[in-house]
């Protein structure tokens, strides 16, 4: 666990020093939200079209943190330092799939009160222990399979372009599963309970990705 | 009879279509120097990343210290020290920072990097920024980085570059002759490279031109690498 923990710590630490993938996330998230607030021109959304608006605009602004999880690995020599390491690969992995996670949740921080704010009627109060599982499963979905595609794509000239084009296709069963899932929890009568098929459908997702993941990453990062 | 630290047999690697390295033969003995001579392009920095294990070879055999590359690349890792162009370390990271990320990575316990910082005469300017340092500063920390896991075998592509004659003087022990370390270097001064070489390597264009003990070698036959 050394290592990982060494990866994770040294990734937030950079984080927290340049503020090059959270501010960016949150920022356009808010964004989104207050274009949604007035393109719509409703003064509050629910059901189906909340859920819609809340996860699509989470999965964009996920892809800037994705697109930039290996860029100092590329750019600054650090696949070469890590690949010189006794250590398995799988280290990196999961050092970078729980730093998009820490991401994703600092996201989630600011997106879900703007989104609350700007958008949606009643709060969800009630049901936010729902809310609250939806939202882990997707992020555990959105950072394996972004940790993947930011990993194929870092070598790649035209990364920007590749990482949500990889990413936003593998990533639509997250979507309908979690937009599906968290439909009932904003409708303006009240919240409803979830079909539990879909937190089967975001676990399912999560695991086959994970192990997809583990199998793969090594012929990612090396030569 | 003293055991070869690298065995190579036939070895080649290309990128894409175009080969880097074509057929390159050589046994370097544990405890001795290669030095690895030729223009740019020879392929002497593809050479330095097969030996550590970065790139797989395309072709022939490689052996580094008794393992066979690229099945057993694992388990020689942790016993080779390599100073490349690229520093390896992180801008927004201090030097600090960035020798105890890697010691974590190679299992080395945190003094270790104290105590190399001191031998460098980095620790008084350990805990800038990398962005911050000049480039031989930066070059005296990535030495430090090369030699945390304490190598048996040492890959240096030009490590004096960059390093004032105050800093080669420091580094010199570490990853010089006297550091009993097997090693490879590649260089552009012929006559530094043969100063310190048991066995000097030219390439070019990827061939091996040259292979040859160092005492006595012509100067001459090491220029024409570079006609």
């Amino acid at each position: 666990m050394a290592p990982v923990l060494a990866i994770l710590r040294k990734d937030l630490r950079t984080e927290l020093r340049t503020r090059q993938s959270v501010p960016a996330m949150s920022l356009l998230s808010t964004t989104t939200f207050v274009v949604f607030h007035f393109g719509l021109d409703r003064s509050s959304v629910e059901g189906e079209l909340a859920a819609g608006v809340l996860w699509v605009t989470l999965l964009f602004a996920a892809m800037l943190g994705i697109n930039r999880l290996f860029v100092a690995e590329q750019e600054e020599g650090g696949f070469d330092g890590f690949l010189l390491a006794p250590i398995d690969r799988s280290a990196m992995l999961l050092a970078k799939v729980v730093a998009l996670l820490i991401y994703l949740v600092a996201l989630e921080l600011v997106a879900l009160p703007a989104f609350a704010l700007l958008l949606l009627g009643p709060a969800p109060t009630q049901a936010l222990p729902e809310l609250l599982a939806i939202i882990a499963l997707a992020d555990v979905g959105i950072a394996v399979v972004g940790t993947l595609v930011a990993a194929l794509a870092v070598r790649a000239r035209a990364r920007e372009l590749l990482v949500p084009l990889l990413a936003l296709p593998l990533l639509l069963p997250v979507l309908i599963g979690a937009a599906e899932a968290s439909a009932p929890l904003f409708l303006d009568a009240g919240a409803e309970p979830v079909k539990a098929q879909w937190y089967l459908v975001l676990g399912l997702y999560d695991m086959v990705f994970a192990l997809l993941a583990y199998a793969v990453f090594d012929f990612l990062v090396e030569d | 009879m003293t055991p070869a630290a690298i065995e190579l047999e036939g070895l080649g690697r290309s990128y894409g279509e175009r080969p880097a390295l074509t057929d390159v033969t050589l046994s370097l003995p544990a405890g001795q120097t290669l030095a690895v001579l030729g223009p740019n392009g020879a392929g002497k920095s593809t050479l330095l990343r097969v030996l550590a294990t970065l790139l797989r070879p395309h072709s022939g055999g490689a052996r580094v210290l008794g393992c066979e590359l690229p099945r057993e690349g694992w388990a020689v890792r942790g016993r080779i020290g390599f100073l490349a162009h690229e520093p390896m370390l992180y801008r927004d990271l201090t030097g600090r920072e960035n020798l105890r990320f890697h010691a974590a990575l190679h299992g080395v316990a945190p003094g270790r990097v104290g105590e190399l910082l001191d031998r460098v005469g980095m620790a008084a300017r350990a805990d800038e920024p990398i962005r911050a340092l000049s480039r031989g500063m930066v070059q005296r920390l990535a030495v430090c980085r090369a030699l945390l896991g304490d190598p048996e075998l040492l890959l240096l592509d030009e490590p004096r570059s960059h390093l004032d004659p105050h800093a080669s003087e420091l580094v010199e022990p570490l990853i010089g002759r006297s550091s009993g370390c097997t090693r490879v270097v590649v260089g552009h001064d012929p006559a530094a490279g043969l100063a310190e070489a048991d066995l000097v390597l030219g390439l070019r264009g990827g061939r091996q031109q040259l292979l040859a003990p160092a005492d006595g070698l012509d100067p001459a036959a090491l220029q024409a690498l570079y006609a």
